[in-house]
């Protein structure tokens, strides 16, 4: 029996039953045909536990979302804090905590003028292609191929035909795609003339983490600046101290027009997101302000949570901690590789952003049950399934970071013995 | 608007504590397979930093506590540099030990991380010493100094710790809480993630190590008895004293609390103490001096650690500015005077007994305040010393030398250390000078007792590495800044000094 006060459920079994009805019978049936038929009940630190009881090592982190763990007690006691004096305030007025957020946002990006605030990525991907559109008073939006910057309208238009197709939200008129890494694909476009911007995640995720060429961002954000267009850093997943720096694009030497930011900077616990633009882009604020509103963007208690967080980002214990924690990583895994050199094939790596590559199609599908089955959630990359997103918090501590590798390791025969069942299948 | 935030805010030192402990596990990991000539070549360069600037930080400590002389403080800074570093430089705690004779193979374990605290009557010294403790024995520290003395213990740690790190030890190995509170040491003294706690400070704070749940070293405080037996050379025996109990103003808790001899031999101790540089107190001196020294209920804390000048000008004594320390006479030894409590300020009681089995007595029954720790004897009849030692219930009893230094290790052969174990007498886990090797297990390989095992065919070179594992590249690992308003409740830092303080009054180290 799972009494939760509010409602109940006889078992695990019970709950899938309810959450096919009512919720979404996809979803359901897609993590029990997975094998990770994963339903989180309590959560804490970089821990899961499934309504089984069955305890899981969060390396999934929602894409950053819980980059300092589950409800840690700092961030819960400043959300705590919060609620005894703000609500999520009144979206036309000025306000103290939106103020506040909003000046330390710009002060981590120099360059930068306003913050804009949503309550979600996609919301934030919205207000930076709209402002690109006011500042060049063009319309195309070039994004990579298997790029991904949300579901909503503009921004799913730029991503994966699987997004768009189906509900007929795709515009190829208006939105246009090049490969990435391609820097003379993207030149053909801007040419046209008619480019707005060029919009790229630092570290394309949901692609499996592909590492840029060398100066590959560069030219693309130099490329949009000859030809009149904006360069639109997307910084959801690679934002907030994932790569080592507070931002993507400052380890890329970039200066772009406009970048977001999502995720962890609600601290998993409230949602809030962020487009941050230079002065001339945001000159559509100047002019008319209330052009964009959102009554949950920029709410209040976000605006507190992401105030806390970024100031806790900035602590050097926890920048020191960071480090640690890509070193510990980039070895163990360098050793994994060589003592599972059969299906373990590649290691992409920027900070805490991991993306593990499997000899195999659907390799990392395997791999991410084998984990499951060994008490680690991580999972594969919905655009491509070779690739493992292997996603450590910024607080991981040693001992836990030692003990995902030697899971990891006990890993690797249950998955070499999937891949094997998923090859005759084949 | 008042002048309260109208939200709360968390514990930024808290939080601060808990991570530094998380970057010392990490630096633990990486530390703990380094060999033998990494650590020595860390503990060489950490050694010459501090020796460097012993002074600049013995004159910052007296500046900040109070307490001291800037002189001593200086010669305690260096006693933990190159020093002790010799006195260990050839205990190996680091490489594999095979014992051929027992079929024995033994492998080094260090602990892990250590937190330590740092009382505020020996700030530096205690930084210092710990933090060298713990390169020797492979582990990183997480040092807790005392309120008052959090500035110059945080800096001085710092200064260390880039030394360490410029000599190849990884970032985080040396750390310091910048501020320290009693919610925060108490929550970091009972967490999982620490492995042992080093604890010198006051009484409770020691307790309070102890039934944190975690492994503790915590030493007791002193109350040493000084016997001069008539066989001593007086004047010999008098100068040690007023030496031992005029250095750094008598903060060791090693100092001598009691000169104790018999009544045939009192007018020469008297003489010799005089001649020495003591001023010895008449009656109405050696009241006025206990009222001062104990005003209201305890021990009058601002006594602490100043020049017997200044006190006597304070009790209303007239001395020669030359003086070095006070003697108040107290001629019965009788349990109960005030004067026999530990006094951490250069007051010495003078007291005789009318037999030598009375004098043990009496310090058997004196030291008790200070159990486990020091005592001293001054003469040649072996058979005395002998039957002292056996009697007092303290782990070191000093010969014919100056007790602050000779218990310590400065003026003997015993281990230099600010942590005087004072062992099961004091309620300690420790009776000897707390050393390197207190911080090492080890992993003991046995083979069974009648065959032959090849010992020397074992290859042992895994078991550490010449730099092991990349030391972390460090992308903006400074060490933290003191961050500018403690948000810590002001009256319960009140608290936790007063409660230090109290614990100075008649039983701290």
């Amino acid at each position: 029996m799972f009494d939760y006060g509010y409602f109940s459920f006889d078992s695990k079994e019970a709950l899938l039953q309810k959450a096919a009805e009512y919720w979404n019978p996809g979803k359901v049936s897609f993590w029990q045909e997975a094998g990770t038929p994963m339903v989180i009940d309590r959560r804490e630190g970089y821990f899961l536990y499934d309504m089984s009881g069955k305890r899981l090592i969060d390396l999934h982190l929602n894409g950053g979302t819980y980059n300092f763990g589950h409800r840690h007690p700092e961030l819960v006691e400043v959300l705590k804090s919060g609620l005894d004096y703000f609500d999520m305030g009144n979206h036309w007025f000025p306000s103290v905590a939106r103020a506040a957020f909003a000046e330390k946002l710009v002060k981590t990006a120099p360059h930068m003028k306003y913050a804009i605030f949503g309550a979600g990525g996609a919301e934030a991907v919205e207000i930076a292609i709209k402002t690109a559109r006011y500042a060049t008073k063009r319309k195309r939006i070039v994004s990579i191929i298997k790029g991904y910057h949300g579901h909503s309208g503009l921004a799913v238009a730029t991503g994966d035909e699987r997004f768009t197709k189906i509900f007929l939200a795709d515009r190829p008129e208006e939105f246009a795609q090049v490969p990435f890494n391609d820097v003379d694909a993207l030149e053909r476009e801007l040419k046209k003339g008619d480019v707005a911007a060029f919009i790229i995640e630092t570290i394309p995720a949901t692609y499996g983490f592909p590492m840029p060429h060398d100066g590959y961002l560069k030219a693309c954000q130099d490329l949009c600046h000859a030809y009149g267009a904006k360069f639109i850093s997307d910084e959801v997943q690679t934002g907030l101290m994932r790569t080592g720096v507070m931002w993507g694009w400052q380890g890329y030497g970039l200066t772009p027009d406009i970048f977001v930011c999502g995720k962890g900077l609600g601290g998993g616990l409230y949602p809030i997101s962020a487009c941050l633009v230079t002065e001339e882009c945001g000159q559509w604020q100047v002019e008319d302000g209330a052009a964009h509103i959102s009554t949950a963007g920029g709410s209040e208690l976000g605006c507190l949570m992401g105030h806390h967080v970024i100031e806790m980002l900035q602590r050097p214990e926890v920048i020191s901690n960071i480090d640690f924690v890509a070193n510990f990583f980039a070895q163990s895994l360098a050793e994994m590789m060589a003592r599972h050199s059969d299906i373990f094939v590649g290691v992409r790596q920027r900070g805490v952003v991991l993306g593990l590559e499997f000899d195999h199609p659907e390799g990392a599908v395997a791999v991410s049950r084998a984990l499951y089955e060994n008490g680690v959630w991580a999972i594969f990359s919905s655009l491509d399934k070779r690739v493992l997103q292997f996603k450590p918090g910024v607080l991981k501590d040693v001992e836990l970071c030692q003990e995902i590798v030697d899971r990891f390791d006990a890993s690797m025969p249950r998955a070499r013995q999937l891949l094997k069942t998923m090859k005759r299948a084949a | 608007m008042g002048n309260a935030a109208l939200l709360n805010v968390p514990d930024r030192d808290l939080s601060s504590a808990r991570m530094a402990v998380n970057r010392a596990a990490w630096a633990s990991k990486y530390y703990r397979t380094f060999d033998r000539d990494a650590v020595l070549r860390i503990a060489g360069a950490v050694a010459k930093a501090g020796y460097e600037k012993a002074p600049h930080y013995a004159e910052w400590a007296v500046r900040e506590t109070g307490y001291g002389v800037v002189e001593h403080k200086t010669v305690k800074n260096r006693l933990c540099t190159h020093d002790l570093l010799d006195y260990y430089h050839d205990l190996d705690l680091v490489s594999a030990r095979i014992d051929e004779e027992r079929n024995i193979v033994e492998l080094p374990k260090p602990a892990g991380v250590i937190f330590a605290l740092a009382p505020v009557t020996n700030p530096v010294a205690t930084v210092y010493y710990k933090a060298m403790l713990a390169i020797l024995s492979r582990n990183a520290i997480v040092l807790c100094p005392h309120p008052a003395a959090k500035e110059c213990s945080a800096d001085a740690a710092r200064h260390l710790a880039a030394a360490a790190e410029a000599a190849g030890a990884p970032s985080g190995l040396i750390q310091c809480v910048e501020n320290p509170s009693v919610p925060l040491v108490e929550d970091i003294m009972s967490s999982d993630r620490i492995n042992v706690i080093m604890a010198t400070g006051g009484n409770a704070m020691v307790r309070a190590a102890y039934s944190s749940g975690n492994p503790a070293i915590g030493v007791g405080p002193g109350n040493a008895v000084a016997f001069v037996d008539p066989s001593a050379n007086v004047d010999r025996a008098a100068k040690c004293l007023v030496e031992s109990k005029s250095f750094d103003n008598s903060i060791l808790c090693t100092n001598e609390s009691i000169c104790l001899t018999l009544e045939e031999n009192f007018g020469n101790v008297e003489r010799a103490l005089r001649t020495a540089g003591a001023h010895i107190c008449n009656e109405t001196d050696t009241d006025r001096l206990r009222d001062y020294l104990w005003a209201d209920k305890g021990f009058n804390v601002e006594a602490i650690g100043k020049s017997a000048a200044w006190i006597a000008d304070k009790a209303g004594i007239r001395v020669n500015p030359a003086t070095k320390i006070l003697v108040p006479v107290v001629r019965r030894p009788g349990q109960d005077d005030l004067l026999f409590r530990e006094k951490l300020c250069p007051v010495l009681t003078l007291t005789a007994a009318v037999d030598f089995e009375q004098a043990v007595t009496f310090a058997r029954h004196a030291s008790k305040r200070g159990a486990g720790h020091s005592a001293a004897f001054h003469g040649e009849d072996r058979d005395r010393l002998v039957a002292f030692s056996q009697a007092v219930p303290v782990y070191r009893v000093v010969v014919n030398a100056p007790c602050s230094q000779g218990a310590a290790g400065f003026a003997t052969y015993l281990p230099p250390s600010f942590m005087i174990g004072t062992g099961y007498a004091g309620r300690s886990s420790v009776g000897e000078n707390v050393g390197p090797q207190h911080l090492v297990h080890w992993t003991k390989i046995a083979f069974e007792r009648d065959s032959y095992a090849d010992l020397e065919g074992i290859d042992l070179s895994t078991v550490s590495q010449p730099r092991a594992v990349p030391a972390p590249s460090v992308t903006a690992a400074q060490t933290p800044s003191p961050s500018a308003t403690p948000s810590v409740d002001r009256n319960e830092l009140r608290r936790l000094i007063l409660e230090e303080l109290k614990g100075l009054k008649g039983d701290a180290q």
